[in-house]
């Protein structure tokens, strides 16, 4: 087996940083940019000099929605795109306030949920509007 | 102009068990609008050889159709790029034609999913970057690009609500079409919520149904039964799969697709008499007639207002009542390029455009995703 392929993918190093409550972004030495989701290759520039970052956790909300369900299936529930100060965008949710007071450029801050069976990244709103 | 433009004509067209069918399979309805498409044209399965066929059940489409029908097709494609996959393919079938791969190209599709599920079938693996926040797919994706809309252009809920009371308007002069009865802005506003700003209004249908449509040479169409429908143009493009890798929530590639299918057919917006798009929310219907050049960026809330593109308006839209109001399902795109065909060819009754010489078939595929425009027209304008 070829030795760049011992360790685990860009993917499976992702999930298991945040395991380990680090949420991670790439950054590619080629062309500058920073990387989510995680790849083998840039998507800016194609080249496959990416190394691991700790995210700074500050975002924005871009886009948000309510998901609404049926009373029995629990209450609703936010989903949100958030811009990471680094560049990428990601889905996730804003947590802490009602889902209906998201809103689109409110200042969100990372937090690592490893409440559940898998980690996932949520967001606060900034400055403790917790 | 192209080379292209042209280069293949659509000589038959059908439907078949639109709304609800239930006990059939979904390669009996399939096979249920191929005969109609064939009956259409004059011409036998025999007579086919190559066959284009995308399938949300069945990973290799055209090779399941193919063997139901008994047809050894010459050329051959299963091309899943979603709901676009059937537009798509009239272009790949019209590059076929004119390169002598084919001879009378087969594009088809059908769902029995209304009857089996009740629900939009996915078949894809879920996104490990986006299934942890529980969108409700696809509906969240496209409410997402919706609140952006809101956001940047001052779009309103009543705004998108007028695309699903002309949606309906439309569908009230269509037999085949699902849901006939009248719909108020109010009805919308204060449906089922669904994923915020939709209401379960703002939402394509699930139903049943099958398209097809046979596409061959424009000298072979004229001396068949119905009137050629010449492809003038085709163009498609896509930027992102996901919602959140979309570069700008408000613009689709169909601002890419609309120009290069327009430099094709050398036509402009202006001339264009007819427009079907695929409906699949009621923000879609806003940001294609944008991204299309119907009216500018950030307009197209303001652009449907008034029954603007009801019946009687100022833009002829989505006459068979769309995928909000005619059916939906699973993937619609063939849907709005058989009603394109329909008008052009004066088949359309009560809700007939008259004499209409140029239509635009648009078909969106994925989250916003890839986009596939043709401009079709009467054999006139070749
Ligand atoms: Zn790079």
């Amino acid at each position: 087996m070829p030795a760049d392929t011992a360790a685990p993918g860009p993917e499976q190093a992702y999930f298991d940083a945040l395991a380990d409550g680090r949420f991670m972004l790439q950054h590619c030495g080629a062309c500058g940019e920073s990387v989510f989701y995680p790849r083998a290759l840039c998507p800016h520039c194609g080249a496959d000099a990416l190394t691991w970052r700790e995210a700074s956790g500050r975002g924005t909300v871009h886009a948000t929605s309510v998901v609404r369900r049926r009373p029995e299936q629990g209450p609703p529930y936010n989903v949100a795109l958030i811009d990471l100060e680094e560049g990428p965008r990601m889905m996730s949710r804003v947590e802490t306030v009602a889902p209906e007071a998201v809103r689109i450029g409110m200042a969100v801050t990372a937090v690592v949920d490893r409440s559940g069976d898998d980690p996932v990244v949520v967001f606060h709103p900034a400055g403790g509007g917790a | 102009m192209s080379g292209l433009r042209g280069a293949a004509s659509i000589a038959g067209a059908g439907t078949y068990g639109l709304g609800e069918a239930p006990g059939q399979s979904e390669l009996e309805i399939t096979a249920g609008a191929v005969k109609a498409a064939l009956d259409d044209a004059g011409l036998k399965a025999a007579d086919v050889d190559g066959v284009f066929c995308a399938s949300m059940t069945y990973n290799m489409g055209s090779l399941t159709l193919c063997e139901y029908l008994g047809i050894a097709p010459r050329f051959s494609d299963s091309s899943m790029i979603g709901g676009s996959s059937s537009l798509a393919h009239l272009l790949t079938a019209m590059m076929a034609i004119a390169t002598g791969q084919c001879d009378v190209a087969l594009v088809a599709y059908g769902s029995n999913q209304r009857s089996v599920s009740g629900r939009l079938v996915s078949t894809s693996r879920p996104d490990p970057f986006e299934s942890p926040y529980g969108p409700r797919q696809p509906i969240t994706s496209y409410a997402l690009a919706a609140s952006r809309h809101m956001h940047e252009y001052g779009t309103t809920r009543e705004q998108l609500a007028e695309v699903a009371t002309a949606a309906r308007a439309w569908a009230a002069m269509n037999p085949d079409a699902f849901l006939r009865d009248p719909l108020s802005i109010g009805d919308v506003l204060n449906a089922r919520p669904i994923s915020d700003p939709f209401t379960v209004r703002d939402c394509c249908l699930v139903t049943d149904g099958g398209g097809a449509v046979i596409l061959t040479s424009p000298e072979r169409a004229r001396d068949l039964k119905r009137p050629p429908v010449p492809m003038l143009g085709g163009a498609m493009a896509h930027w992102h799969r996901a919602i959140t890798n979309m570069p700008d929530l408000t613009v689709t590639a169909a601002s890419e697709s609309g120009p290069r299918a327009y430099a094709m057919a050398g036509v402009s917006v202006e001339d264009i008499d007819l427009v079907q798009v695929y409906d699949a929310f009621t923000i879609n219907t806003v940001v294609f007639l944008e991204d299309l050049g119907f009216c500018a960026k950030g307009e197209g809330g303001a652009f449907v207002e008034n029954g603007a593109i009801a019946p009687g308006g100022r833009l002829v839209v989505n006459t068979n009542g769309g995928g909000l109001s005619c059916c939906h399902p699973g993937m619609y795109g063939i849907f709005p390029l058989i009603e394109a065909v329909r008008q052009l060819r004066g088949d359309c009754g009560e809700r007939q455009q008259p004499n209409p010489e140029i239509a635009l078939a648009h078909g969106n595929g994925g989250l916003f995703s890839s986009q596939v425009t043709l401009i079709l027209g009467t054999d006139g304008t070749l």
